[in-house]
């Protein structure tokens, strides 16, 4: 089932608490923007300053996950630009000037593409989408994203008969991103998918998280969101989106090939040569409650095995 | 022993407690992370290490400041090593992986990272069970050779921190420069006992 897909439940019953109360924070700024920019000529840039966002499709979470906490969310984070402990990109990646931030569509299109973050979500709606967060470390979390299907950016741009891969690339920017000083990676950060995995409707790029502008330690202006895959493949603080030929090198790939692969799909069944991938933990839950089964594209099988068919996982890892 | 030996022993012993108290106040604080069971699995392997450094730092401390009394101490750290080890083995049969031994003895089998480390906690099992005066006394020369399995167990332990990072290992690499530091000073001393 998709995301998108509306099963009939009472909307009480499974809306979170915290979304009511971010929506009636957003109602409250809406009017406060709306007055404001009565009153005066606001451009588009400092509203895009605000810490709010524009309305969105609040998720259903059909797969009732119990969302991890914000806390949880925005303190234990692999994001090596600011550091490799998991509590350094919390404490270092406010450095990080977001603003202004700009976002180029390249590659084998026809007519490139530059936006600002505000220019985009005026260009696209948002959605949220509760997804499970799966590290290929072997813990696991819920999170409800707010962003923009993959595919309705690409389709804003025509590709070429020659767009067969999705090349994403982050920042290099040491003075902000102290975690750069260090050569422990290839930076800036780059990633990619396949066209059919770029395009598929369970792909996001994500600005917001529970409701709110996305914290930048979690990646923002914008970043990629791909359920169904390990969490290093959701490349954060995206400059560029570039269409390609050929299978682009992931820094990853680069880093250790052996470990590694383009695809890094979640499979209980290829386990890797550091960490079991049969289990997870979840975050958030008590010290004595048991490892999860991790389950095949962690549990987005119904929506992406058609994507792999016939292909052997063992190799395309 | 002398009084004040016996004094600074318990003071040893004491102090040596501190890992356990440490993470008592920070469980009863709420203050381990988002991952607790890593937090508490990690900070016992961290102490255990710790304990290794201070074990194989007593007979460079003897012979370089010439007082005796630092191998008195050798053994209660080294059961300490034993100890830490143990917590840390426990935490993660039982609180990680909550005996499912299946799970566990796959773990072991696939991941060097686990293998190395179980394999230094097994290598511990003899030195600890060796410890007393009485094994000291019944099995002689044997003993010190026994006892040498300390410098694999050493090793061991720095690989398993090694293997188990990403990337990073800055932090593993520390215990590795301080282990080989105190390997190089007992041959450096050795080399000088000889002239």
């Amino acid at each position: 089932m998709t995301a998108s897909k509306i099963k009939k439940i009472p909307s009480s019953e499974i809306t979170p608490e915290y979304i009511y109360n971010d929506r009636r924070d957003f109602i409250k700024n809406l009017g406060l923007i709306l007055s404001a920019s009565a009153l005066s000529t606001f451009s588009h840039k400092s509203i895009a300053a605000l810490s709010t966002l524009p309305s969105f499709v609040e998720s259903k979470n059909v797969d009732k996950d119990k969302v991890s906490s914000l806390k949880d969310i925005t303190s234990y984070n692999n994001y090596y630009e600011f550091g490799t402990s998991k509590s350094d990109p919390h404490d270092y990646a406010d450095k990080l000037k977001t603003d202004p931030w700009s976002i180029t569509i390249e590659g084998a299109v026809n007519k490139s593409l530059t936006l600002d973050i505000d220019e985009l979500l005026k260009l696209i709606p948002l959605e949220e989408r509760i997804y499970r967060l799966r590290c290929v470390e072997g813990w696991s979390m819920v999170i409800p994203w707010v962003g923009i299907p993959l595919n309705s950016l690409l389709k804003k741009v025509s590709l070429t008969g020659n767009a067969k891969f999705v090349e994403f690339v982050s920042l290099k920017r040491p003075n902000e991103m102290i975690g750069q000083k260090d050569d422990m990676l290839d930076w800036p950060y780059t990633e990619g998918l396949r066209l059919d995995e770029a395009m598929h409707p369970l792909t996001i790029l994500a600005v917001g998280l529970y409701g709110k502008i996305l914290p930048k330690q979690n990646g923002a202006p914008i970043r990629l969101v791909v359920p169904w895959k390990y969490g290093f493949k959701s490349i954060k603080a995206i400059t560029k989106i570039r269409l390609v030929e050929k299978m682009p090198l992931s820094t990853w790939m680069k880093a250790n090939p052996k470990e590694y692969g383009f695809y890094a799909n979640v499979n209980p069944e290829v386990d890797h040569p550091r960490w079991s991938q049969l289990t997870e933990r979840r975050i958030g839950e008590s010290l004595l409650s048991p490892r999860l089964k991790t389950q095949m594209f962690n549990g987005y099988q119904k929506e992406v095995a058609h994507l792999y068919q016939g292909m052997d996982l063992n190799k395309y890892f | 022993m002398k009084f004040n030996q016996i004094y600074i022993k318990r003071l040893i012993f004491i102090a040596s407690l501190w890992p356990i108290l440490s993470i008592g106040i920070d469980i009863f604080q709420n203050n381990v992370g988002a991952n607790p069971v890593e937090f508490i699995e990690r900070h016992f392997g961290k102490w255990t290490l710790i304990f290794l450094c201070l074990t194989l730092s007593m007979t460079p401390l003897r012979r370089i400041t010439k007082i005796n009394q630092w191998i008195l101490y050798r053994r209660m750290l080294g059961l300490f090593v034993f100890f830490y080890a143990s917590i840390h083995l426990l935490c993660y049969i039982g609180l990680d992986y909550q005996f499912a031994w299946l799970d566990i003895k796959n773990d072991i089998i696939k991941h060097r990272y686990v293998l190395v480390g179980f394999l230094g906690w097994l290598l511990l099992l003899p030195l600890a069970i060796t410890s007393s005066d009485k094994m000291i006394r019944r099995l002689k020369a044997n003993w010190k050779k026994l006892h040498s399995l300390i410098y694999v167990i050493a090793i061991l332990g720095v690989l398993h921190f090694i293997w188990l990072v990403k990337k990073d290992i800055t932090e593993p690499l520390i215990y590795g420069v301080i282990i080989l530091f105190l390997f190089a000073l007992r041959l450096n001393l050795f080399k000088n006992r000889k002239l």
